[in-house]
């Protein structure tokens, strides 16, 4: 039975998860150069070990408020197409192994932003976990309504 | 290249330098037929060419080699002379080499490129009597039989010493360590078949000691010790370093900064030695990835050769300070413009001899590529001593593509309209050759040259010549710059665009407004100015205790409006995320001192957006104040000087500030006209309306306030435009006199209210016959 290995996070209280192998790190920082006239998904910049790197706001991305920045934010960094992107998220959650059993697409009743960004659902013991598209979570030119 | 053997790729390697520097001489010999210097050079390098080729079986490259050797012994023997058209077909030769070598190179095998056609003009070369007939020096050798075809490639064995080095003996006998009969002997030995080197045969027979022998070899030989203490490194391996060094600078600058808060003074002796370590690692690792210019320009005397000969000129290249040194990447990069502006120097700079000779200039011309340093940064120019340019044809030209304004010419200086010839699509050659003149190039020159944070400038004066000047930083990692304040974010600005700084009071110095746009008087020229907190949509900040950055890009200057200005700092260039690309503003980050990352600034985008953001909110701030509606307190004033009266015009009422020169009045009738946008523009001279007297009749241009509604302009001439002020109506009352609404004290001066109706009646009587405009009446 084939199973695949989940990071796992929170955005506004709803679990969210990427394939582990996209994900380079997990780091909490606070500091963010904002870049005036980006797209508002854009949370900012900051150092990674001398690495400059974007960070996505995924709450913007998900059509919510966006983060407010203040104090040290979540940073699930994906490894990405040759540079590596951060998304800003709320918490972190646990790595987890899911069967390919326990997917399904996304349900019907889910519209907006949020659709376009998810690829299925896993049921998980007494909760679901949304499966993000990373490749549309951190494309900032995405139109967000 | 992996799957090639290392000798092959060491060859490939050796042969690419050897065939520059053959083609460098080459293009020398020419000028300088006699020199066997040259033709041995030459000869030893083809020669070294044919031979490895040979033991690696690259038989068409050995055939190849061998044909352009075969002609060049003529050449040395004098059997032949030195004429354009051996020089030519040698040169081809050589292009077929590296043809070869290329296919090697990326193949593993010699391919299909055509050496047949060049070993016939090679041959066809060294049968040519009538050629050798031409030059005296070969008028003995003519008659002797060519070569022929399937003689065995001379093997000049023992030749290398000649010319280069001293001979052993000689210099034993020099140094006294060897009496002159004995090396005599011993050189007579040799002559009979001793095999034995010299200075074998002298150490065998006693007659020198083995250290004054092995002193004078080493003497003898100073090349090779240079390639011996020299190695050849992977440019990946210096990067790698390079990026390594960037990141302890930075470290460096968070450690000094800390360590410097601590005030510990151990701990800071060690930061500043740390500081002083990790400058001179830098200094030395920059140095490695540096070259000289030379190795660009080493391709130059055959390009200007192969041009001038085709076009018909004559031209010398001289070459100064070849040795300036740029970063790797930097002089790639420099690469391609150059030899743009070179061959267009070429094409389009000087002229054919005769022209130049009626001219009065020598009939051979100069081209002159010259590298130096100037404040941290290296200058190349490229000057000749052609035709120059015309400024004047080249601001009719900017005109007629709409990229400027007649009027905006009498205030440009020379060089500002120079600058126009690095627009896109500008070209002022008369005609289109297959070299320039197509109106691309000096545009892309101008992107590569900014994109590698360079500036390149024009300078020219008609019949003299033209200077083009390429500023280049001396590395592209790590720039000098300054670190600026704007709201509550630091950003960056590349020093090389920085003139000068002015910290802004608000009372000796200030910032103005001429209809909503910001300037300031800079000695007396107005500079315009660029919020940056506007420029990057933030909010903007108050107009006192802010600085002004004096910036040049694109060939125009400007003034950069910070909160604060920092210091200077050197910061290491990181390439910026590429969806941060399209917003054009930013050159790249950087990490700052304190570890934040910072935004570098694009000056020259910054100069392009602001330059447009300018006009678009001048619009909108007619547009907004129009919608406004009628005059309410609060109203804005456009303060004119007319004489010695102030005169005030309601803002709302103004379209554009322009400056007419004052030849393009004409007269329509008993009115004057000016034509303007393809219409043609009613003049209304408030001094006459209003009966002032006014004071700048000798001045070259006129000013003017445009009024504008629906396709019709008019055009109100003023002496001065003075301010723009909040009428804020303190004292008004009516006027009894003709053509003003009233007065006021504005900005504790009286100021009359021009009747705007009334004034544009005056210029255009039926101006309002079609749509009246109520609103303006009780203005």
């Amino acid at each position: 039975m084939a199973s695949r290995q989940f990071a796992t996070f929170e955005v506004a209280d709803q679990l969210f998860g990427v394939e582990v192998h996209t994900v380079q790190e997990v780091l909490s920082y606070n500091e963010y150069t904002p870049v005036p006239l980006a797209p508002p998904a854009v949370g900012g910049l900051f150092n990674l070990r001398g690495q400059v790197i974007a960070a996505v706001d995924l709450r913007v991305q998900l059509g919510l408020v966006r983060q407010a920045m203040q104090g040290p934010v979540m940073n699930v960094i994906l490894r990405g197409d040759g540079e590596p992107v951060s998304l800003l998220v709320d918490r972190i959650g646990e790595v987890v192994d899911l069967d390919d059993e326990a997917f399904e697409g996304p349900p019907d009743t889910l519209s907006g932003p949020t659709r376009e960004l998810v690829t299925g659902t896993f049921k998980m013991d007494g909760r679901l976990m949304l499966a993000l598209d990373v490749n549309q979570a951190v494309d900032t030119y995405r139109a967000t309504t | 290249m992996e799957d090639l053997g290392e000798i092959v790729g060491e060859f490939l390697m050796e042969s690419h330098e050897n065939l520059d520097q053959i083609d460098r001489d080459l293009v020398a010999l020419e000028q300088e037929p006699g020199s066997r210097d040259l033709i041995s050079r030459i000869f030893r390098a083809i020669h070294t060419i044919k031979g490895t080729s040979g033991f690696l079986a690259f038989s068409r490259l050995e055939t190849l080699a061998h044909a352009g050797e075969s002609l060049l012994s003529r050449l040395r023997d004098g059997v032949q002379p030195v004429t354009p058209t051996t020089i030519t077909t040698l040169l081809a030769t050589i292009d077929g080499v590296r043809s070869l070598l290329e296919a090697i190179e990326q193949d593993g095998n010699e391919g299909d490129v055509d050496v047949d056609s060049i070993i016939t003009a090679v041959h066809a070369q060294m049968n040519a009597p009538a050629e050798a007939a031409a030059a005296p020096v070969a008028s003995t050798g003519a008659v002797e039989a060519p070569e022929p075809l399937e003689e065995k490639p001379v093997r000049p064995a023992p030749e290398p010493v000649e010319g280069q080095r001293k001979p052993l003996g000689e210099m034993l006998v020099e140094s006294g360590a060897a009496a002159p009969s004995d090396v005599g002997s011993a050189l007579q030995q040799q002559l009979e078949g001793d095999e034995r080197k010299l200075g074998a045969i002298l150490l065998e027979e006693g007659k020198a000691q083995p250290a004054a022998v092995s002193e004078a070899l080493q003497a003898q030989a100073p090349k090779r010790s240079v390639a011996d203490s020299a190695i050849r490194v992977d440019v990946d391996l210096l990067d790698g370093l390079m990026n390594l060094v960037g990141e302890l600078v930075l470290a460096r600058n968070q450690l000094v900064r800390g360590v410097m808060e601590t005030g510990d003074s151990g701990l800071v002796r060690s930061a500043q030695r740390l500081g002083m370590i990790t400058s001179e690692l830098q200094e030395g690792i920059m140095k490695t990835r540096m070259q000289p210019i030379e190795h660009i320009w080493s391709k130059l005397p055959r390009v200007i050769r192969d041009l001038s000969q085709s076009l018909g000129k004559q031209v010398e290249l001289v070459m100064e300070g070849k040795e300036t040194e740029l970063d790797r990447s930097l002089l790639e990069a420099v690469k391609d413009p150059l030899t743009h502006l070179v061959r267009n120097a070429v094409d389009h700079g000087i002229e054919e001899a005769d022209k130049r000779v009626a001219a009065g200039k020598p009939a051979v011309g100069t081209l002159t590529l010259r590298a130096y340093h100037e404040g941290g940064h290296v200058a190349v120019d490229v000057a000749d001593d052609g035709a120059g340019m015309d400024v004047d044809r080249i601001a009719a030209k900017a005109v007629e593509k709409g990229l400027l304004r007649a009027e905006q010419i009498a205030t440009m200086d020379k060089r500002e309209i120079m600058a126009m010839v690095f627009q896109p699509g500008f070209s002022t050659a008369a005609k289109v050759t297959n070299v320039s003149g197509r109106g691309v190039g000096m545009d892309v020159v101008k992107t590569n040259i900014e994109r590698i944070g360079g500036a390149v400038s024009v300078d020219s004066t008609l019949g003299e010549g033209t200077v083009w000047r390429l500023t280049i930083p001396l590395t592209l990692a790590i720039i000098q710059a300054l670190t600026v304040d704007c709201g509550d974010q630091r950003y960056v600005v590349p020093q090389v665009a920085v003139l000068e700084l002015v910290f802004i009071d608000g009372q000796s110095t200030k910032i103005e407004y001429a209809s909503g746009a910001p300037v300031y008087r800079l000695r007396g020229k107005l500079l315009p100015l660029v919020r940056l907190d506007r420029a990057l949509g933030l909010d903007v900040g108050g107009d006192q205790g802010v600085y002004i950055m004096v910036l040049h890009a694109d060939g125009r200057r400007f003034g950069l409006v910070v909160d604060r200005v920092l210091n200077t700092e050197e910061v290491v260039v990181k390439a910026l995320n590429s969806r941060f690309k399209d917003i054009g503003l930013y050159a790249g980050a950087t990490i700052l001192g304190d570890g934040k990352v910072g935004l570098i600034l694009d000056v020259s985008s910054l100069a392009r957006r602001s330059h447009l953001t300018a006009d678009s909110d001048r619009e909108n701030l007619v547009g907004t104040s129009r919608a406004s509606g009628g005059p309410a307190n609060g109203e804005r004033l456009l303060v004119t000087a007319v004489g010695e009266r102030r005169v005030a015009i309601p803002l709302d009422a103004v379209t554009r500030l322009e400056e007419f020169p004052r030849d393009r009045i004409e007269h329509a009738g008993s009115r004057e006209v000016v034509q303007y946008r393809g219409q043609i523009l009613p003049l209304v001279r408030l001094s006459h309306l209003l009966g002032a007297y006014s004071e700048t009749e000798e001045g070259d241009t006129v000013s003017v306030v445009v009024y504008s509604e629906g396709e019709r302009s008019v055009a109100l001439v003023v002496d001065r435009i003075v301010d723009i002020a909040e009428n804020s109506t303190t004292a008004r009352r009516e006027a009894e006199e003709d053509g003003l609404v009233g007065t006021a004290v504005i900005q504790q001066r009286v100021t009359e209210l021009l009747d705007v109706r009334r004034a544009i009646l005056a210029a255009d009587p039926n101006f309002y016959t079609e749509v009246p405009d109520p609103m303006l009446v009780e203005a």
